[in-house]
């Protein structure tokens, strides 16, 4: 496929490889925030193409993963209402909480539909006027324009049995939340290039600028994230603090305004809560408040929920970059993608998952 | 789940008051949300995640970034033949 299959040649990447190589003189660990990037570099093995000096550690950008348990015990509780008809994108599908999953309750008898896009919840409400149609509305920036369509269509043809529950989350604040951490190992980071793609990458300059650690805005094929890689390490060789645009191609600096006005006639700014790190002030979005009527957790009154986390579970410590899958002692076999004790395991972008499913869990002891 | 394929715009249309597409992903065909990116026009590759269409492709500024990567080490194999590798 066009703008897919050239970022995936071998003979490019293997010339990045040497090139990285070559300006590489020191030790660096840099941080790929997106799971969509850390899926992709597991599972194309481009960390294992890079010099030994060069660590990537893997970041909070993958919203499934960081989405409150006590969020997902509220989606359950809804999903189980008589009248109900719960839709979600697929990859929610299987996230425990802290006593089903919405497959099981599927199973058991709950409506509950897979969704690809977010206005198909909206046509299943018109579609089936007597039942009330929820929308699971995860997401970071990236998806935060289609699901702010989905509630301002609804809103706009005056349908009344939609409503979302809002489970939105910022990569910005999460960055700084990495780099405030005490022990911060990373120094610098592959920009996400998607959540870019809408927002522009003027807050990651003010983040570069403020933090005093390079930036390059990163795509997902294997040759962006190499060249990402490239560029990063030859900013810190030279003691560079700046942002580049790697992914030039998608990426412009003011983004898609048009998308972000959107964003901002649905959304508003709140305090969030991520699974395995905690609160991040200014780190997700609500409905606004002219909106409220299509907020779930107003609707069905699921009120507050209080969940436990398993403390083996050191998904906040990788979350954040401190350490990876395999330094878990859960990893692989008290905590598998089937049973998972915590955020990175839940989902196919955490880093627990793509080691898993990548084989890293064999393979790590013998390397 | 920030997952987003360029594809092919094939059609454009109108539906319920939104401006739609239909994206042609290397023969799979689906319908994506162009409401957001008016300056879409048909034949372009468009970025989309979740049914809506997020960025056009810049096809100079792919060019640009290949062949720069392409011509990675070409000067060194030119200049410094027996530089290191």
């Amino acid at each position: 496929m066009k703008y897919l299959d050239e970022y995936r040649d071998g003979r490019v990447a293997a010339k990045i490889r040497s090139e990285i190589g070559r300006v590489t003189t020191r030790p660096w660990t840099l941080m790929e925030v997106c799971g969509g990037q850390t899926h992709s570099i597991v599972k194309h093995g481009v960390d294992r193409m890079l010099p030994s000096q060069i660590e990537l550690v893997h970041g909070p950008g993958c919203p499934v993963c960081v989405t409150p348990l006590e969020q997902i015990d509220k989606a359950h509780a809804i999903a189980s209402r008589p009248g109900v008809t719960f839709a979600s994108f697929g990859d929610m599908l299987r996230v425990p909480g802290s006593h089903t999953d919405l497959l099981r309750l599927k199973s058991e008898g709950a409506d509950v539909r897979i969704v690809y896009a977010p206005l198909d919840a909206v046509r299943l409400a018109q579609q089936h006027p007597d039942r009330e149609v929820v929308f699971f509305a995860i997401g970071f920036e990236t998806t935060a324009p289609a699901n702010a369509l989905a509630v301002t269509q609804a809103a706009a043809l005056g349908i009344k049995n939609f409503s979302m529950l809002v489970s939105h989350v910022l990569v910005p604040p999460a960055i700084a939340a990495v780099l405030q951490s005490p022990g911060n190992r990373v120094q610098g980071f592959l920009g996400p290039g998607h959540v870019c793609t809408v927002m522009g990458y003027r807050e990651y300059e003010a983040l570069a600028a403020h933090f005093q650690v390079p930036i390059v805005i990163t795509g997902f094929e294997p040759i962006d994230l190499l060249d990402g890689v490239l560029r990063t390490v030859r900013l810190l060789e030279a003691g560079k603090v700046e942002l580049q645009n790697q992914y030039s191609r998608i990426v412009t600096r003011a983004g898609n305004v048009a998308a972000q006005r959107l964003v901002w006639s649905a959304f508003e700014v709140c305090d969030r809560k991520w699974r395995g790190i905690g609160t991040i002030p200014k780190s997700g979005l609500r409905l606004r408040y002219e909106l409220q009527e299509y907020d779930a957790e107003r609707r069905f009154d699921v009120g507050a929920m209080e969940t436990l986390e398993p403390a083996a579970c050191i998904s906040g410590q990788i979350l954040r970059g401190l350490k990876k899958p395999h330094d878990c002692p859960a990893f692989g076999s008290a905590c598998t993608p089937e049973r998972p004790l915590g955020a990175t395991m839940v989902s196919a972008e955490g880093a627990c998952a793509a080691y898993f499913a990548y084989g890293r869990h064999r393979q790590e002891a013998t390397r | 789940m920030c997952l987003a394929i360029p594809g092919r715009v094939i059609e454009v249309f109108q539906d319920r008051g939104l401006r739609m597409a239909r994206v042609d992903f290397g023969g799979t065909v689906k319908k994506a949300c162009l409401e957001q990116l008016p300056e879409a026009v048909l034949g372009d590759y468009v970025l989309v995640h979740v049914g809506f269409a997020l960025s056009v492709v810049d096809p100079a500024e792919a060019e640009r970034t290949y062949r720069f990567l392409e011509e990675l080490g070409q000067l060194d194999e030119i200049h410094m033949p027996e530089g290191p590798a």
